[in-house]
């Protein structure tokens, strides 16, 4: 028989016999899908994270703060300053209306659902345009707030994750009470975690006089930004940082996403090795249990490396096993999974959702394989240099 | 105790077993050090937060302030032993990523309220002479280097100074001041006064006050009676206790404790699961040998606890090492640089992981030690 025809036979023998030894198999096989789930899990937190503020970058769109700024939440624009940006080139006209909102940005005390406690929920004013400028945002319950009055709409994460903030509900903060008049809806980005309110109410009721924080712009074509940022930095009327909405919320996402893509693999890494020894010994059992059947096989002319190869194969196919179950269960537990965390950039809440990517799983798997590759090297080599004529001995 | 060299022969008669197996209750417990330490990092400020402290922020939201005269109205409450005020500056020294929380106070009335923060006295003495004067954290200060004396730029966000070079302020290091384990210092303190009337906006007015209460049990009452205070008036308030405040705070990320217990279970599912299938295997590999101990006339229940020892062995040998690992580990000071408030690996969570060790191998060794103790010496001898 060929190198290649013995190097199947074994292994098929050896896959078909696996049901004999299905505690310890299980042993293996669970192992690693816990560490697919916990790798899996962990990273679709930052991957969820990751994409709602992707998906609320647009890289037509322009946000314009006070130079030296690094959020909205410590910006600061007069009303004139504003409407000088506003006279910037490059910016979209529908009609009459100029696509770009002067904003102010605050947070506001309200409790959280999960946890009971209360929590920084930003509180947008807008002017009128906003909805021209945030071309991916749309009212999806009720209607758009009324300007001049102290109506609010609110994101749909929002609305799930903090308490009071439904249809027709009222928001009393210091002195001023909001009424809840829709539900607007924004790809799942991060500006649905926020509450839309009209900016000159606003400056009321946080006692900002004529003041906002940024100007959001949407530009006629993305390549416009280049002009439209050089015409606003080299006007001696204002002194503002220009930024594509992209690298805004790409870097604002940049560190805790890390941070939780760090703590996932550190966990996970080490969760391998104990994955890996428990597939060692997984094979290894599996090895002595057929020490006699693989020295016949060895006396019939079979050659090492076809046992070899038939060892890792089955350590290898066991581990690919529990990489699947591994990624079902993460995707069925964790994808889609609504959740808030705190975003220090902006002081504020950030509403998402686990994201189990394709990638992720793909991810996992290869880990899986990976994880069986080094338990079955071991068990392998013994089992290809075992002493044919003390192996058929034993008992 | 005479039976111990018996447990320690039968533990390793499969040596590369024993081994893999005990590596992998080493690796379950190191992680196991390893969460408990980061649940530690975001809940050690709540134990550690005084019951005897409440803090008034303004109603609307934390970054709302409030007027600066509260304070004396405050002081005025019968009840009330100190108040100190304190503002977030939220600037950037050097690059934004090198985040950490520059604090506006005054020294005396907030240093009398936390005497965990322990600053020298003559640290403290150079801190009232000089206005420009600012503590660091022990724990910030080796972060950056910083040493007595340097002079510290930092780039405002939210105060832009009246005067001075554009954004920055300057300070002079004046004092590092030191904790007990557990408590924070990773935090920048520097004057109110210096922020006050050197800032282009916003003066008279202070982030949020911190009042030490003379009776903690009144701490509701005493919260309610503030809140009343200042109703109806321009700056509303809410205040509660330190170690709620701390607790809403930490519960804003996620709660932390949830998801590293979730994760712990998975891991320590998977641990039992391979020390189970081992000690179930040597049991079955020794069926002959555990059948002639009964001929020998060794009772059931000496059987049952060989093996259930030999089990509890393996989990709190490999265990203690894995927890041992994690501690000396977790000795060595926080590898982030100052990103998590606290670095310790409780006392407390040290104990629960002995418990732990004892569960997992009584729970591992349940089934074998029973199927161990049942065996009927006949049918074990005639098995091969």
């Amino acid at each position: 028989m060929s190198g290649v025809k013995q190097i199947i036979a074994v292994t098929w023998l050896n896959l078909r016999t696996v049901p004999q030894r299905l505690g310890s198999s299980a042993v293996a096989v669970i192992g690693i899908a816990g560490v697919v789930v916990v790798l899996v899990a962990v990273l679709s937190v930052a991957e969820g994270f990751v994409a709602s503020m992707r998906d609320a970058g647009s890289p037509s769109r322009a946000i314009i703060m006070r130079s030296g700024a690094d959020a909205e939440m410590t910006s600061g624009l007069s009303g004139p300053e504003t409407d000088v940006i506003k006279q910037a080139p490059g910016i979209l006209r529908d009609g009459r209306n100029l696509a770009a909102s002067a904003e102010l940005f605050v947070i506001i005390d309200l409790p959280k659902r999960s946890t009971g406690t209360s929590a920084n929920v930003p509180l947008r004013g807008i002017e009128p345009s906003a909805l021209l400028v945030r071309d991916n945002a749309s009212i999806a319950e009720g209607r758009m707030l009324q300007f001049g009055t102290n109506e609010a709409v609110v994101g749909r994460s929002a609305s799930r994750q903090f308490g009071g903030l439904q249809l027709g509900s009222q928001v009393k903060s210091g002195q001023i009470t909001w009424t809840i008049v829709g539900i607007f809806e924004a790809d799942g980005s991060v500006a649905e975690t926020e509450i839309w309110c009209d900016a000159r109410t606003l400056q009321g009721a946080y006692r900002r006089g004529n003041s906002y924080q940024s100007v959001l712009a949407r530009l006629d074509t993305p390549s416009s930004f280049d002009a439209f940022k050089d015409w606003l930095t080299a006007n001696p009327q204002i002194n503002v940082s220009v930024r594509r909405e992209t690298d805004y919320y790409a870097a604002q996402s940049a560190t805790l996403a890390r941070l939780i893509r760090s703590i996932g693999f550190g966990i996970a890494a080490l969760m391998a090795i104990g994955a890996v020894f428990g597939a060692i010994l997984t094979m290894y059992t599996a090895v002595a249990t057929r020490a006699r059947e693989i020295a016949t096989l060895r006396a019939l002319g079979f050659n090492a490396p076809a046992v070899l190869v038939s060892v890792l194969t089955e350590s290898m196919a066991l581990a690919a096993f529990g990489g699947l179950i591994g990624g079902a269960i993460a995707y069925a537990g964790f994808n889609g999974y609504q959740t808030a965390t705190m975003n220090f950039q902006t002081f504020s809440q950030v509403a998402f959702a686990f994201r189990v990517t394709p990638a992720l799983l793909i991810l996992g798997l290869v880990w899986s394989l990976a994880m069986g590759l080094i338990g079955g090297l071991l068990p392998a080599v013994r089992a290809a240099r075992l002493p044919i004529a003390t192996a058929l001995r034993e008992l | 105790m005479k039976y111990l060299p018996l447990l320690w022969k039968n533990l390793w008669r499969r040596k590369v077993r024993t081994t893999f197996t005990l590596a992998s209750i080493f690796i379950a417990f190191v992680l196991f050090g390893f969460l408990m330490t980061i649940r530690a990092a975001f809940s050690v400020g709540v134990e550690l937060a005084g019951l005897d402290r409440l803090i008034i922020i303004h109603k609307v939201s934390l970054i709302q302030p409030l007027p600066s005269s509260y304070e004396a109205r405050i002081a005025a409450v019968p009840g009330v032993e100190t108040v100190a005020n304190n503002s977030w500056f939220g600037g950037i020294y050097q690059d934004p990523s090198n985040f950490f929380a520059q604090i506006a106070l005054e020294p005396t009335p907030y240093f009398k309220m936390y005497p965990e923060y322990r600053l020298a006295p003559e640290q403290m003495q150079a801190w009232l002479a000089d206005r420009q004067g600012a503590v660091a954290g022990r724990a910030l200060a080796n972060r950056f280097g910083w040493k007595l004396g340097d002079r510290i730029p930092i780039q405002a966000t939210i105060f832009r100074p009246k005067s001075g070079n554009g954004d920055t302020w300057e300070f002079n290091l004046v004092g590092i001041y030191d904790g007990d384990k557990g408590v924070d210092t990773t935090n920048f303190f520097f004057r109110y006064d210096y922020l006050d009337e050197n800032r282009a906006q916003g003066e008279g007015l202070v982030g949020w006050y911190v009042v030490k209460i003379d009776d903690p049990s009144k701490s509701v009452d005493m919260a309610a009676k503030f809140d009343d205070m200042f109703t109806n008036s321009s700056a509303e308030t809410k205040t509660t206790t330190e170690k709620g405040f701390v607790d809403g705070f930490a519960k804003q990320i996620g709660d932390i404790g949830t998801i590293m217990v979730a994760i712990l279970v998975a891991v320590l599912f998977t641990i039992l699961l391979v020390v189970g299938n081992t000690m179930a295997q040597s049991v079955r590999e020794r069926t002959s040998e555990l059948a002639v101990l009964k001929t020998l006339g060794f009772p059931d229940g000496l059987i049952l606890a060989l093996v259930l020892g030999e089990s509890v062995f393996i989990a709190l040998l490999g265990g203690s090492f894995g927890l041992l690992l994690a501690w000396l580990f977790v000795q060595q000071g926080d590898p982030t640089g100052g990103l998590l408030p606290a670095f310790i690996l409780p006392g407390r969570d040290l104990l629960t992981g002995v418990w732990l060790m004892l569960a997992l191998g009584l729970l591992a060794g349940a089934i074998p030690a029973a199927q161990a103790m049942r065996l009927k010496i006949t049918d074990a001898l005639r098995r091969n």
